[in-house]
């Protein structure tokens, strides 16, 4: 155990040795990995964006199917009530039209029943005239006597 | 071992526990070189740094190869350790902490290389005297302890200046007061110096005693045929122990190198 020259140039080479490293050996691999570092967190944050945006997207795509869905809603809603609008339409128009035709055939049978009257009152006037003259035989003037058969044919 | 047998054991021990020591310029006891604690902590610096620095030149940000995995794993794992400890910038201290934790754990395994194969490979060569591990020689871990506390006063000095170093010596821990000067300066006096000791002798010690565990085992493995036997078998044994021992203590080593630089970096 004794001390000589062998410390000394132990020293030199561990000097020698540390220089290496710090010069030649930490710089390159800590920047590998500083470099590999900095790109995992890139990594890491660009799939967090990713996912964030995935996110966004599908929160997007959502909304515009739940709209999608409320508009067709909407439009079946529009469809079935202009539907039931159409029918309430026709059958108004077939009410209406089937109470005009209703009308105009009572129209029409007034008119015959009246005609028919005015027909059957005019035979009853000339019947109950006629009927007159042969009871009566004698001057009766048609004529002079429309007044009276106008007021019996009224009567009747 | 059966050739050595010749040797007395102490003679064993002594031999593979010296060291290939060239002396330098005019000799005396300092000026001596152990060759063989430099030139093998050199080549495993050099593997391992060169290694992790053929493996970094390639290194991409994107998916990494199984190598650069395994790199950036020591890496991270140092890194994890110094950002517990060291609240700053990390651009000097992981890397040290790396050096150190690399170096010194290959250091450590050459303790588990079998002594007497590379004595016999190393023999044939004709070099007769090379101790494999030179966390086991004191001068490598002090060499490594030193540097550590060198730094320790050099980022001292940066963080807190001249004054506020000075400043620290004699005012910390127990206050400002010119009474308790003498008494902080004996403390910090203390840690500084306790400090580079334990820091290397922790290593050395549990890297020595290893080795000299390790050689008695194989002592006994040349004894005869039951000592073969449990020599191997035990031999095994602490080698797997070992293989905690070696990390652990160049996690230690590494640890205190952090803790030391980032206490520099703490003004009180």
């Amino acid at each position: 155990m004794n001390i000589n020259l062998t410390l000394i140039a132990q020293a030199v080479s561990f000097a020698i040795f540390i220089w290496f490293t710090v010069k030649f050996v930490w710089p390159p691999l800590l920047r590998a990995i500083e470099q590999r570092q900095s790109q995992i967190a890139d990594g890491l944050a660009a799939a967090e964006k990713g996912r964030q945006s995935l996110e966004v997207s599908s929160k997007q795509a959502e909304a515009a199917i739940a709209e999608a869905r409320n508009r067709a809603q909407e439009i079946i809603a529009q469809a079935e009530k202009r539907g039931s609008q159409l029918i309430d339409e026709a059958k108004n128009a077939a009410r209406e039209e089937s109470g005009r035709e209703k009308a105009a055939a009572k129209a029409e049978i007034d008119q015959e029943v009246s005609r028919a009257r005015e027909a059957l009152r005019d035979q009853v006037a000339a019947l109950a005239v006629a009927g007159a003259e042969k009871i009566l035989r004698k001057e009766i003037n048609a004529q002079a006597h429309a007044d009276l058969l106008a007021q019996l044919k009224k009567e009747i | 071992m059966s050739s050595e047998a010749a040797l007395t054991p102490t003679e064993y021990i002594q031999h593979h526990l010296s060291f290939l020591a060239k002396p330098v310029g005019g000799g005396g006891s300092f000026w001596t070189l152990h060759v063989d604690s430099v030139v093998t902590a050199a080549i495993l610096g050099v593997i391992s740094i060169g290694l992790l620095w053929w493996v970094v030149r390639g290194a991409t940000a994107g998916v990494p190869t199984k190598r650069q995995a395994f790199v950036e794993l020591m890496f991270s794992f140092v890194d994890d350790q110094v950002k517990g400890i060291f609240h700053g910038k990390r651009d000097f201290v992981t890397p040290t902490a790396l050096t150190v934790f690399v170096w010194v754990l290959l250091m450590n395994a050459m303790d588990f290389l079998p002594v007497d194969i590379v004595a016999k490979i190393l023999g044939a060569v004709g070099i007769h005297e090379w101790r494999m591990v030179p966390t086991a020689d004191v001068n490598t871990t002090f060499a490594l302890a030193l540097s550590v506390w060198l730094l320790m006063i050099y980022f001292s000095i940066k963080v807190k200046g001249v004054g506020g170093f000075i400043h620290e010596l004699f005012c910390s821990p127990f206050g400002s007061n010119p009474l308790l000067w003498p008494a902080n300066f004996l403390f910090n006096l203390v840690e500084y110096i306790s400090k580079p000791l334990s820091h290397s002798l922790r290593l050395y010690g549990n890297m020595y005693a290893g080795e000299i565990i390790f050689l008695l085992l194989w002592l006994w493995a040349a004894t005869g045929l039951v000592g073969t036997v449990f020599g191997a078998i035990l031999g095994v044994g602490w080698a797997i122990f070992h293989i905690l021992i070696v990390a652990l203590q160049a996690y230690i080593f590494m640890m205190l190198t952090i803790v030391y630089i980032s206490m520099a970096h703490e003004s009180h």
